[in-house]
């Protein structure tokens, strides 16, 4: 752990305190919309787009690389096709209810499909697991003011609209019925939620960036009898997770991404096990 | 002059179906319903489960539209009016570890009256009002999943009465609790029903006797029937099946059966 501290504090290693910054900062956007997508049950939305933002990865490496608009980054793709797969999701969820896991699961591997495509079709080599399973070493500056402004836009929100919210969460039928656009902050919330995915694709990556969501939030739902609660735990929790996965994935020489989502899942499992220990003997003795 | 206004509104249609047919994709589920419902009317729906009592409920919320036929709430057509109407879905579909207290719950009642969804001073005296109301003013800063399946329901029941509404739609408020906390139940209905009128869905016919005062039986085609006319040939008509009615007017002792 000291290691990890005076690493922090070496003048060389200033992709480490990014990282560090980055993971920090994100955890506000995490744990607020992960207590979204784990009161709302929308964990499996948000996989299908994390994969969809791959297809958008891809795309945009073969538009910067193949068609020569070099300015036009995989980051920029990611955000196009993960703004598309949430509103696309959204709708099919909003109105074809019957088929809607058919479908959902189907963008989820075709999502992941074009990005490998895209990746063959752009000539040269590419190492796509940065991508897939995080890399600490490729965030910069610029994902940390993308996360800075990401982080208002979502605490904004979330406290504007957070009666709208919670109501649109618990009942979005009652809401709609007392006259709130409820589908329309729906496709908002996974809007937001898709934003935030393809931020912290660079943390953990695509495969594992849906844990990264869900347990910090579904830890606090242990601890909360408020969703505000929920959200500010869930916030705690993701920092916590996100420092000693880097610190022990640095002093361990283990991938930053992989260890910060066992560290999470150990986690999640300990506190649901003791929770239910504890209800268990509280029964007993009243 | 006064008399008049007051006996027109006694007699005024809060709901009417007119050949109403609904289906879901190629599946009917209601057929050439025809249905009027009167002001301060307390009307059970019953039926067996997949019959359409909750499409007939979703029908006069405008959540779900008729294949044909004509539907009007309060004279309009219902998108227009579901601000008059409190509706309590069933129970069942609520995760009940969502972080939430029973003051939140009732105040998203209120949704539709505020900007931004801020709730006013006014929105929240509406709110105790209501869970007063249910019985439940004690427990609106508790969790939602600390309550009983009885005083859930009752919390939906005061979220819908927040909206304060003139007609009043539950679907199997009684689904899944004991019997004395059902019989509490009725007693609040029976007080709301003197300002709002009151349809709810059961799927038990048994008890709804005491208090309803009409029998809307849904099993595909709707048939109407006061309760005193609630016979065992009947009940076998809706379930389509040969099943024995429970008569609450009636006590067994030891000795034999008081009321023969």
């Amino acid at each position: 752990m000291i290691e990890f501290v005076n690493a922090f504090f070496d003048p060389d290693n200033a992709f480490l305190r990014i990282a560090i910054y980055v993971a920090t900062l994100s955890s506000i956007s995490f744990g607020i919309i992960g207590t979204y997508v784990v009161t709302r049950r929308i964990s499996y939305l948000a996989g299908a787009i994390s994969h969809c933002v791959f297809g958008g990865i891809g795309a945009g490496l073969y538009i910067q690389k193949e068609v020569g608009i070099s300015w036009f980054e995989p980051m920029y793709g990611a955000v196009i096709s993960a703004i598309m797969a949430a509103i696309i999701i959204g709708l099919v969820s909003l109105y074809a209810r019957q088929r809607e896991d058919t479908v959902i699961g189907a963008l989820w591997a075709v999502g992941m499909a074009a990005g490998l495509i895209f990746v063959d079709l752009t000539p040269g080599y590419f190492d796509i697991t940065s991508y897939l399973f995080g890399d600490i070493l490729l965030i910069s500056m610029k994902d940390l003011w993308m996360v800075v402004f990401l982080d208002v836009l979502v605490v904004a929100v979330s406290i504007y609209f957070y009666n709208i919210l919670l109501a649109v969460c618990f009942d979005q039928e009652f809401a709609g019925l007392r006259g709130v656009y409820s589908g329309a902050f729906y496709i908002l919330l996974l809007c937001l939620t898709s934003l935030t995915i393809v931020l912290l694709v660079r943390v953990v990556g695509i495969v594992m960036v849906i844990a990264l969501l869900t347990l910090p939030a579904a830890v606090a739902g242990q601890f909360s009898r408020r969703l505000w609660q929920m959200m500010v735990l869930a916030v705690i929790f993701c920092m916590i997770f996100n420092w000693t996965g880097l610190a022990l994935s640095y002093s361990l020489n283990l991938s930053s991404g992989p260890t910060i989502i066992i560290i999470a899942g150990i986690t999640y499992i300990a506190v649901i096990s003791f929770s239910r220990i504890f209800h268990r003997i509280k029964q007993k003795s009243s | 002059m006064r008399n008049n206004s007051l006996l027109e509104k006694m007699n005024q249609h809060v709901v009417v179906l007119k050949d109403v047919f609904f289906a879901y994709n190629s599946s009917t589920v209601l057929e050439n319903v025809n249905l009027t419902i009167k002001e301060g009317e307390f009307a059970s729906i019953v039926g067996p489960n997949g019959g359409g009592k909750s499409t007939l409920l979703k029908l006069l919320l405008g959540l779900l539209h008729p294949n044909s036929g004509e539907l009007q709430v309060f004279g309009k057509p219902p998108e227009k009016t579901r601000r008059r109407i409190g509706y309590m879905p069933q129970h069942a579909q609520f995760d009940v570890q969502f972080p939430v207290t029973v003051m939140e719950i009732v105040l998203m009642g209120r949704l539709g009256y505020t900007l931004g969804g801020r709730y006013s001073k006014k929105d929240r005296l509406i709110a105790e009002r209501s869970l007063e109301e249910v019985n439940m003013a004690g427990l609106a800063k508790r969790s939602f999943s600390d309550l009983s399946g009885g005083q859930r329901q009752r919390v939906l029941i005061a979220r819908a009465l927040c909206c304060e509404p003139d007609l009043l739609l539950l679907d199997e408020p009684t689904a899944n609790i004991d019997p004395e906390v059902e019989e509490a139940l009725f007693e609040i209905l029976k007080s709301l029903n003197k300002r709002m009128t009151i349809m709810l869905a059961t799927h038990d016919v048994g008890f709804v006797s005491q208090s309803v005062k009409s029998v809307i039986c849904v099993n595909r085609c709707v048939v109407v029937h006061p309760t005193s006319e609630l016979s065992g040939e009947i009940i076998k008509d809706i379930y389509g099946g040969e099943v024995c009615m429970i008569r609450h007017d009636h006590r067994c002792s030891a000795e034999g059966h008081e009321n023969d």
